[in-house]
């Protein structure tokens, strides 16, 4: 293996302006990495990672060689500027497929990029392909991807989470430094816990969703992976900002994260308050996983910061809430997808050809199991006689989350729990159980329905397998996760003597 | 199928007609409802699209400032009050002209509602019936999204029966719509027919005064969706309503509203039941025909769109609006015809000429009223019609024109002379002054070619300059003509016959 894709982006990005290494070299590197590992999922060498859908060698390598020429002529080039990035399939890209990880969209290309692609693009990155997902971003373990399973780095036989898997997997497995990913209930931030990388779904609005595959418009949001605290901060500056052509995007200015990343890292939390949320801890959750929790929260203290339980009542609904508004948005978002403009036409046999046939064929085939259900459940959820009871209900549980959250900010600077309840579970093993599936996101779920952004860092092994940590912060205050997580992530690696993800086990290819 | 109809005096006679119109107005703005897509009518197919108009994955809808800007204007000038607070909403269904198969329209908080519209209900033409004014209550105002075309081609029809394939054209696919429901018309009696179109055609005065439609109803930027139901009495409940689609002149109006009164009376005469149903009209035959069943429960799955914000507009911004709002069209033609003091039937003309925008411009720029009507409805309402153009789209302005009116009333130019320099600029050779100058129109001020060509005359007709000696003064016309064309037209006939009569007496 070469060493570089052991790098994380913030030295790759000294070595380029040193010019230690070039961005050829580094995307290089990262492409041999992903032909040596990433693997088909059947066949011979069934036990690839798999974490991408579409590689894009050409592309990445001639941007890669336009940034050294650019570097070389002297252009004032982007802190990340040759450094590569996968991106989940979510997000078009123009020239290149965009599946979402479904059948449905079986070869699309799409003739325009989303904002953050265009982004990453302006700033130089390198981007290397697209990551396996699950269909449509529904799921928590990307089994329901359309063109197979992605693989735990840690462990083969185990799920990488979902639906962002490829994105964390592809960090964990040294394929890319940085990653894309979107978090519509903890996409970004459970895939981040059971892979022992970092990941954060910013505040909502924050960061475009224009070119964002839409699962559920009002949680859906796009957000940075990568294997530090302070590379996520790095990539979260890039693509944070107001988009003109996203009605919801905020027009704030992007908190200075990369500056709350620096102040972290000192490892002081002085003066800083922290909330442990009751209700997202105890029952429900394995014992190694707050085992490792409470170890955390012992550096917290030990940082300086106050650390203090409080309640938030109504977050224990929360869960039955997101699962009426996600398919219901869903039902409407997933309409589209018809056979009629692009991507998949299945034009039935045996039956009069007309749009409404050819429509029910293509959705039949086209759709996966999880996308089924949850079409169905949301478009019971919104029909006339069951709205109110329905969806309508569900919004006000919502308005009751983020009021809890509103009252918890106005005692403390952040809040932080367990990311996920478990390790990672074995591939199929909840397959058959989409509500024991379903819980896996119980403490990720109430960010997205309040809006407020969040973080998942590593807090150590459980089992031989990593356990995510998740720090909550109130809405448009995205640096406090970088501080809070850079201090916590400096004294974890201290205690542990290197990164967690140092002690990832030996993947084919991964060690010399 | 075919229903024995019964007349419509008889009907009306019977029966107590209750109106409903909807109307769909296609906005005049440069760009779509959500998106930056051009709206052009009658471009190539598939080329006013992007991918939010499309509704491509990933892409996302912006409100259009000016979209919305209309929508409100539209609102104060219909009298409606403007939500402080509301919102777009989708309204779920599968076609496949839709291409997010949801159409983002407003449900529950309209961005403008309970409004009215006065609407002169003209006399009938013999006379029998007389003008009135009606009030039309105006439910809501709201916005909302076109959605593409579906083209059938194969078939001798071109409906989707019969066809080979289908094909889509989604450049019409997010061109901002206002629909302006009103609440039920009741009272109308047997003048049902004449409100309607009245109230159609007012309603499209109005848009055209706003300048936020082209109201172009062959194009169907301004399109009508008839409800009727008839009942006993006036003080009977509501019956059950036909919705006649897409009803697109205001002739078609009326005469929809004739054939369903007629229909509806004939199904309730037999003792049946009206079904509540959408109608197609059939422009050629005048009839109307089943659609597709439609219940009040028929399910779009309403909520709130995700995707855009709540609309709050500024107040201060909307009494601006109201500020800025244009007079009134039916205020305005009740000042015009008093201010220009022409008589009923001159006014009409010109108000059914379209011509009273150019006529206003015209006495704006220092025409009287009556040479500005002679112009327009004249010679230039012929060119206009053989061009099969508007007024409005001559080669030539109001300030042309009443420039052209001050060089007669100078006595520089002839009527001749002044629509030969009329005729020039048609022509596009350039400004009055210009191609006065170039084909040399200027009636000749010099009296002394105009004196010699006068002893010339008269030197050539002595018999006729006896006539005149002997109390024939008509006869001089004869000598008129002659020095006129001599003098190849460019002089003024008034100063040829004093001179002449200077000479003869």
């Amino acid at each position: 293996m070469n060493e570089l894709v052991q790098w994380d982006a913030t030295r790759l990005a000294e070595g380029l302006r040193s010019g230690v290494v070039s961005a050829e070299e580094v995307t290089r590197a990262h492409l041999d990495r992903i032909d040596a590992v990433d693997g088909p999922t059947s066949g011979a060498n069934e036990s690839g990672v798999h974490a991408f859908l579409h590689v894009d060698h050409e592309g990445a390598l001639a941007r890669a060689r336009q940034i050294d020429a650019d570097r070389a002529a002297g252009a004032d080039l982007g802190p990340l500027a040759g450094i590569p990035v996968g991106v989940k399939d979510v997000l078009t890209t123009k020239g290149l497929p965009t599946t979402a990880g479904s059948r449905m969209l079986q070869g699309w290309v799409p003739p325009y990029d989303a904002t953050v692609v265009r982004e990453l693009h302006a700033a130089g990155l390198v981007v290397l392909g697209k990551t396996n997902m699950d269909e449509f971003a529904m799921g928590s373990t990307t089994e329901h991807s359309a063109y197979g399973v992605t693989r735990n780095p840690w462990d083969a036989t185990r799920i990488p989470g979902g639906s962002g898997g490829g994105s964390a997997a592809a960090l964990a497995a040294f394929e890319a430094p940085l990653t894309i990913g979107s978090d519509t209930g903890g996409s970004i931030r459970q895939p981040a816990a059971v892979t022992g990388t970092v990941g954060v779904k910013p505040t909502y609005g924050a960061v475009s969703r224009y070119g964002l595959i839409a699962l559920a418009s009002s949680l859906d949001q796009a957000g940075p992976c990568a294997r530090t605290v302070m590379d996520t901060a790095l990539l979260h500056a890039v693509i944070a900002g107001h988009d003109p052509y996203d009605s919801t995007s905020l027009p704030d200015a992007v908190p200075d994260v990369v500056g709350a990343a620096r102040q972290g890292a000192t490892g002081d939390l002085t003066g800083v308050r922290v909330g442990v949320v009751t209700e997202l801890s105890g029952e429900g959750y394995e014992p190694g996983v707050v085992a490792r929790f409470e170890e955390a929260l012992a550096e917290l203290r030990a940082a300086g910061a106050e650390v203090v339980e409080l309640s938030l009542p109504n977050i224990v609904h929360a869960l039955a809430a997101y699962y009426l508004i996600l398919p219901s948005e869903a039902s409407s978002n997933l309409a589209k997808f018809d056979g009629m403009r692009y991507g998949l036409r299945v034009v039935p046999e045996g039956e009069n050809v007309t749009a409404e046939t050819v429509m029910r064929a293509t959705r039949a085939a086209g759709f996966g199991d999880e996308a089924k259900r949850r079409i169905v459940l949301g478009t019971y959820a919104l029909s006339a006689g069951y709205y109110d009871a329905y969806y309508g209900s569900a919004q006000k549980v919502r308005t009751l989350v983020q009021r809890d959250f509103a009252a918890a900010f106005a005692d403390v600077d952040v809040l932080v729990s367990p990311t996920a309840p478990t390790v990672a579970y074995r591939l199929g093993e909840k397959l058959d159980d989409p509500l024991a599936m379903y819980a896996g996101d119980v403490a990720t779920i109430p960010a997205n329905l309040a809006g407020i952004p969040g973080m998942s860092l590593p807090a150590g092994l459980s089992d031989g397998l990593p356990v995510g940590l998740q720090v909550l912060a109130p809405q448009r205050a995205d640096d406090r996760l970088y501080r809070v997580g850079a201090a916590l992530e400096a004294r974890l690696n201290d205690k542990w003597g290197g990164p967690l993800l140092a002690k990832v086990p030996t993947w084919q290819g991964v060690s010399a | 199928m075919s229903v024995e109809l019964v007349d419509y005096d008889e009907a009306v006679a019977e029966f107590d007609p209750v109106l409903g119109l909807e109307v769909h107005v296609e906005l005049n703005t440069k760009t779509k409802m959500f998106s930056g897509a051009p709206t052009e009518f009658g471009a190539e197919p598939n080329t006013q699209v992007d991918p939010t108009s499309l509704g491509l994955p990933g892409a996302m809808p912006v409100l259009n400032a000016k979209a919305l800007e209309s929508a409100i204007r539209i609102g104060l000038a219909l009298n409606c009050s403007i939500a402080e607070h509301c919102r777009f909403a989708r309204k779920n269904y599968f076609y496949p002209d839709m291409p997010k198969n949801f159409q983002t329209s407003q449900y529950d908080e309209p961005i403008a509602f309970d409004g009215y519209l006065d609407v002169d209900v003209p006399a009938s033409e013999d006379g029998s019936k007389p003008a009135f004014t009606y009030r039309v209550l105006i439910e809501r105002a709201h916005m909302e999204e076109d959605t593409g075309k579906s083209l059938h081609v194969g078939g001798s029809t071109g409906r989707i029966h019969g066809a080979e394939f289908s094909l889509v054209d989604y450049n019409r696919a997010g061109i901002p719509l206002i629909e302006i429901v009103t609440r039920p018309l009741v009272g109308t009696g047997d003048r049902a027919p004449d409100v309607a179109r009245a109230y159609v055609a007012a309603l499209r005065d109005l848009l055209r005064a706003l300048d936020v439609s082209d109201v172009k109803m062959e194009q169907g930027s301004l399109r009508c969706d008839v409800n009727l139901s008839l009942r006993p009495s006036p003080e009977a409940e509501l019956g059950t309503r036909s919705e006649t689609k897409n009803v697109n002149s205001l002739r078609s109006v009326e005469r929809a509203v004739r054939y369903e009164v007629s229909r509806h009376a004939a199904v309730l005469r037999s003792g049946a039941k009206v079904v509540q149903e959408t109608r197609h009209w059939h422009e050629d035959t005048g009839l109307t025909t089943s659609g597709r069943e439609k219940s009040d429960a028929e399910d779009y799955r309403y909520f709130p769109e995700p995707d855009l914000v709540p609309i709050v507009p500024d107040r201060a911004w909307v009494e601006e609006l109201r500020a800025s709002l244009p007079e009134p069209p039916a205020q305005r033609r009740k000042r015009l015809h008093a201010e220009w003091g022409f008589s009923d039937l001159e006014f009409r003309d010109l108000v059914n000429a379209g011509a009273l925008d150019v006529v206003e411009a015209t006495v704006a720029a220092g025409a009287s009223p009556a040479a500005a009507r002679k112009w327009w409805s004249g010679e230039l309402a012929r060119r206009a019609n053989a061009d099969g153009v508007e007024l409005a789209d001559l080669r030539v302005t109001p300030a042309d024109v009443a420039e052209l009116a001050q060089l007669v009333d100078d006595g520089k130019l002839t009527d001749r002379l002044a629509r030969e320099a009329l005729e020039g600029v048609l022509a596009g050779e350039g400004t009055v002054a210009q191609v006065v100058e170039a084909r040399g129109l200027i009636v000749v001020q010099d009296d002394g070619a105009l004196n010699a060509a006068v002893e010339k005359v008269i030197a050539a007709n002595p018999d006729v300059v006896e006539k005149i000696r002997g109390g024939k003064a008509q006869a001089a016309g004869a000598l008129i003509g002659q020095v006129m064309k001599e003098m190849k037209g460019k002089a003024d006939a008034a100063r040829i016959r004093e001179l002449i009569t200077e000479r003869v007496s």
